[in-house]
């Protein structure tokens, strides 16, 4: 027996036996706890989310898309009216264009990737092309469509050359007409942001400012319906996997998962921003979404869940405008008041670059590990605890105590009226005022 | 040669006239048994359920006159695993749906049954591939293995093994103490009048030898070979393998006896006072120090499944600990008289005493009853258990080994037996090797027992062939991986449970604060349904088709509870360990 292993001397770090013998592998569930606190504690030393920011902005960034085949290319348009191209590898802006004048409020990219639209408050949509143009040709647009009022938010069709664009009303326009082909109003002054739905590519929602969010079919010539919540809501976004949900970010600090079928209660609200939520955006795998907020923080909210998985925040970020989940499902972009677009990871601690067999090993059973025990309290307590700036934590706080003096007072109220009078309403409940068809 | 070639072609000429027939396969004679063979096979395992489909095909494809067309798969389906080697690694129970579970639920738990029995499976399979075999040692007709002598055996086996049997000369400082390192590579010696050496005993290179110049009660290896503990007679001291003293350690004085936890870095000493401390070897701090009031504690033992630490007393019982309660775990009394020597067996399922009244007893620690025990004549000082059930006991000056003791089956005569000269100090197997290590007045005999250790190591645990690298790599995945001394207790498999108190607890604040209860299940409004489907009638009789069933759910679950209620009753509950605090058992014999 020993000669055996004498035989392989040379190669004996290669050797290894196992046995899975469970009498000799004592303490296992002990063990694998104390791995999975471990793996726990650096993933939480090893969250460092932040990749790049790339500046050469002069005012604050009001949108950003994503190129519509291409991973590594993004467009931003800013307050001043600039918009920039941007390779995201090299973190350098491949070109600058001065679009309109007074904000740029809207950018989409055309399905194909070769062109992309911009609308402004200077009450145009141009067409610009992908390709720059050579040295010393001025910047021109490839079409400039004269509108009536101002534009707020523009989104293209997925297969066909039509496009959506938001203002006083909802107008779909025909690329190769000058006038919308349809638009639509049900009683309301201004949109805020329109979104065609990525699978029912016919089906539209859109964010009204009377508080409403209304779904259109653009084959019908009215309105479907709509949801009137109690505040407005900033933009929403369709689940790209399930489009029959949509979630909305909302003026009172939530964001709310609608499904279009039963538009009456959400299906989750989604509550732990601590200010106006302005902007959000789904992975491509439909599983989570990103937000930004007023509060100058971006949040990562599974689909399902009330509560963030993650949020990100830095000193010099200020308040988050527009965000956007990049195509490969691994980063995300933010765009800020302070004239930054900034780059982090989707997963905090994830290792960037090549990995070795051995390391993917390893993450894959750490990831395990950390899902088996993930209900032990300690467990939980060092997965979940994030650090927090001191005026949001603040404000959390307050809002916390504000919330449970309501509840108390309506417990109150419960307890001396008479029975049944004052319903016990669910936080999903609360929130919607009507549901208009 | 010209004669020659064309016989050698007619020869082959010949044969290719022949009909050629076609190499045996190994499974054309067995076509026929074949069937019946396999029977039992498949009762146990539940594969080969393909065998039925197969034989459905045979019918479609055979001609005529009976031949088949198509060559079948002798061997359909899946191997089939043994029952038995399953068993081995079955963790828990399969766990079942509850009644009335969601459909996520219901989905995440065949998810997981399904990788559990998966993994169970594959490490059954993976059985087949251990290099090596267990066996032990068969006498001819009429002849007890146990009067084969050593000298004997070391004849008849090959040279490196028969090496392992040998002596150590070392009359002028006995009685020995020694202990195996954890990979059985190295063996350390303690004589009682000071003398110290560990040895590689494989190869006999001595690492070190010294004398402490004052009385050794115990020695043992901490967790790798190059650290090791000796209680002398003041002090703990811990010396490094070249024999430089590391540390005394002065909060431990008078120990007896030592033990360490090799997953909790934790070494556990008896003193004299009645003292057992628990030293973390890996930050060097006493993590527990616990007033027995028992006297000198001079017998202890480990259990190597929940390190939970055994200790024997002068009155008879034995006691057990953890670090975390002042209180003795469980109090047993075994013998009449004091108890001399303790072992648990691996598995933690067997404790082996034997006591001053010369009794050799053998529990069940897990229900906390005794199997059998039987009379020796001289009684027992030392015990020591191996890692495949293997039981020594030193009476008086023969050590005697025996086959089968852990189970209900009473002792009968010894498998093997050895006579030494002086007083028997210190027993122990060496790991992973057919070796018994006797500490004795004349110093130390190695000796053989075959079936006694393990036969295939775990290289990621413990490997004997390790280089240096794997041991600086293994100690610090080792270190990385140290349980805590908080999760020392009766059942180590308590942390994978659901904590259904303290749930319950927290639902109750939790509806008292909110003034509601949250898990409530809503009041079930039915949906309005297409046009004319939703009469009041229509809609009263929904509502009374779920009450039933409410009404169902809820009827069943209180039946189940009354028949958990009736068999908790008339079975031994198997409890945590504060309630079994105070369970002491009375001798039944």
């Amino acid at each position: 027996e020993a000669s055996d292993f004498c035989l392989y001397w040379k190669w004996r770090h290669l050797y290894v036996p196992r046995n899975y013998d469970p009498t000799l592998h004592p303490f296992e569930v002990p063990r694998e706890y104390t791995r999975a606190l471990n793996a726990t504690k650096l993933e939480r030393v090893f969250a460092k989310p932040f990749v790049a920011s790339l500046d050469g902005h002069r005012d604050g960034i009001s949108c950003i898309t994503k190129h519509a085949k291409s991973l590594s290319t993004i467009i931003s348009g800013a307050c001043d009216g600039e918009v920039k191209v941007w390779n995201l590898p090299r973190q350098e802006c491949l070109r600058t264009v001065q679009a309109h004048e007074g904000f740029v409020r809207g950018i989409c990219s055309r399905f194909c990737g070769t062109s992309f639209f911009t609308v402004g408050d200077d009450k145009t949509i141009k067409q610009w092309n992908w390709e720059a143009p050579g040295y010393g040709v001025r910047e021109e647009p490839i079409n400039t469509i004269l509108g009536k009022a101002v534009f707020t938010g523009i989104d293209h069709h997925q297969r066909e050359g039509t496009f959506v664009t938001c203002g006083q009303t909802v107008d779909i326009w025909d690329e190769q007409r000058s006038s919308p082909i349809r638009s639509f109003s049900w009683g309301v002054d201004s949109f805020s942001c329109v979104r065609y739905n990525p699978v029912e590519t016919e089906l539209l929602a859109s964010c009204a400012s009377d508080r409403s969010v209304v779904l259109y079919d653009t084959r019908e010539s009215a309105p479907l319906r709509k949801v009137i919540m109690q505040l407005r809501s900033n933009t929403l976004c369709w689940n790209p996997m399930e489009a029959y949900y949509f979630t909305c970010a909302n003026e009172d600090y939530n964001l709310y998962t609608y499904d279009i079928r039963h538009l009456d209660v959400p299906v989750t609200v989604h509550m732990d921003h601590v200010s106006a939520v302005l902007d959000v955006d789904y992975s491509p795998t439909g599983r989570e979404f990103v937000s930004a907020s007023f509060d100058k923080t971006i949040r990562i909210f599974p689909k399902d869940k009330g509560h963030s998985r993650e949020v990100y925040h830095t000193k010099r970020m200020q308040h988050v405008i527009c965000v956007r989940w990049s195509a490969d499902n691994k980063y995300v972009l933010s765009g800020s008041d302070e004239m930054n677009i900034r780059l982090w990871k989707a997963n905090a601690s994830e290792k960037l670059g090549l990995l070795s067999a051995r390391e993917k090993a390893a993450t894959h059973y750490n990831k395990k590990l950390i899902e088996k025990f993930q209900h032990h309290p300690q467990v939980r307590r060092i997965a979940r605890h994030r650090h927090l700036p001191g005026d949001i934590l603040k404000q959390k706080r307050e809002l916390r105590e504000m919330r449970e003096a309501q509840r108390r007072k309506e417990q109150n109220v419960r307890k001396h009226s008479k029975p049944g009078s004052v319903p016990l309403l669910t936080e999903k409940e609360k929130h919607v005022v009507a549901v208009v068809e | 040669m010209a004669a020659v070639t064309p016989e050698v072609l007619t020869s082959t000429h010949v044969e290719k006239m022949k009909k050629k027939k076609l190499p045996k396969r190994y499974w054309e004679e067995t076509e026929k048994t074949d069937q019946s063979q396999r029977r039992p096979e498949e009762e146990q395992g539940k594969a080969g359920q393909n065998q039925n489909k197969s034989t459905v095909k045979e019918k479609s494809l055979k001609r005529k006159n009976g031949e088949s067309l198509e060559k079948k798969d002798p061997f359909p389906g899946e191997a089939p695993i043994p029952q038995k080697q399953l068993q081995k690694f079955q963790r828990g129970k399969k766990c079942k749906v509850p009644a009335g579970a969601r459909e996520r639920l219901k989905e995440a738990i065949a998810i997981s049954e399904a990788m559990s029995e998966h993994a169970q499976k594959q490490a059954a399979r993976y059985d087949l591939l251990l290099p090596e075999d267990a066996g032990f040692l068969e006498g001819d007709e009429d002849e007890d293995t146990n009067t084969i002598s050593q000298a004997d055996i070391a004849d008849a086996v090959d040279i490196t093994s028969g090496s392992k049997y040998f002596n150590l000369h070392l009359s002028q400082f006995g009685p020995y103490r020694l202990d195996y390192s954890r990979t059985g590579r190295n063996l350390l010696v303690g004589g009682k009048k000071g003398h110290v050496a560990c040895i590689d005993w494989q190869t006999k290179d001595l690492k070190c030898e010294m004398n402490v110049m004052e009385t050794v009660n115990d020695v043992k290896w901490l967790h790798t070979e190059a650290m090791f503990a000796v209680a002398q007679k003041r002090w703990l001291y811990i010396y490094d393998s070249k024999g430089v003293e590391l540390h005394c350690v002065k909060k431990f004085n008078d120990v007896l006896r030592m033990q360490f936890l090799p997953y909790h870095f934790l070494l556990a000493t008896a003193s004299a006072t009645g003292f057992l401390q628990y030293l973390d070897v890996s930050i060097g701090k006493e993590v527990a120090a616990i007033c027995t009031k028992m006297g000198r504690l001079d017998v202890m033992a480990q259990n190597p499944h929940n390190a939970v630490i055994h200790l024997g007393h002068p009155n008879g019982t034995v006691s057990l600990w953890s670090p975390n309660q002042k209180e003795s775990l469980v109090k047993m009394l075994c013998h009449r008289g004091a108890v001399r020597s303790l072992a648990v067996d691996k598995t933690g399922t067997y404790m082996v005493t034997s006591g001053l009244d010369r009794k050799l007893k053998v529990y069940d620690i897990r229900a906390f009853k005794p199997l059998h025990s039987c009379f020796l004549p001289a009684g027992a000082s030392c015990l020591s258990l191996s890692q495949r059930g293997l039981l020594s006991a030193a009476t008086g000056e023969i050590v005697q080994v025996y086959q089968n003791v852990l189970g209900s089956n009473p002792v009968s005569k010894p498998y093997m037996a050895h006579r030494l000269r002086g007083q028997i100090w210190g027993l122990a197997y060496c790991p992973f090797e057919d070796v018994l290590g006797i500490g004795h007045g004349e110093g130390f005999t190695s000796m053989i027992v075959p079936g006694a250790g393990e036969p295939n190591f775990d290289a990621l645990d413990t490997n004997p062939y390790r280089s240096h690298k794997q041991r600086q790599e293994w100690e610090v995945k080792a270190l990385l991986e140290k349980v805590q001394p908080e999760l020392i207790g009766l059942d180590p498999g308590q942390l994978s449970k659901v904590d259904q108190a303290s749930f319950e607890q927290r639902h109750k604040e939790q509806i008292e604060a909110l003034g509601f209860d949250p898990l409530a299940k809503d009041k079930f409004k039915p949906r309005t349904k297409k046009k004319g489907r939703s009469s009041a009638g229509a809609i009263e009789k929904r509502k009374r088709k779920v009450a039933h069933e409410d009404q169902r759910v809820f009827l069943s679950l209180s039946l189940l509870s009354l028949f958990a209620i009736i068999s908790h009753c008339s079975y031994y509950r198997h409890d945590d360990a504060s309630h079994r605090r105070c369970n002491i058992f009375k001798q039944s014999d």
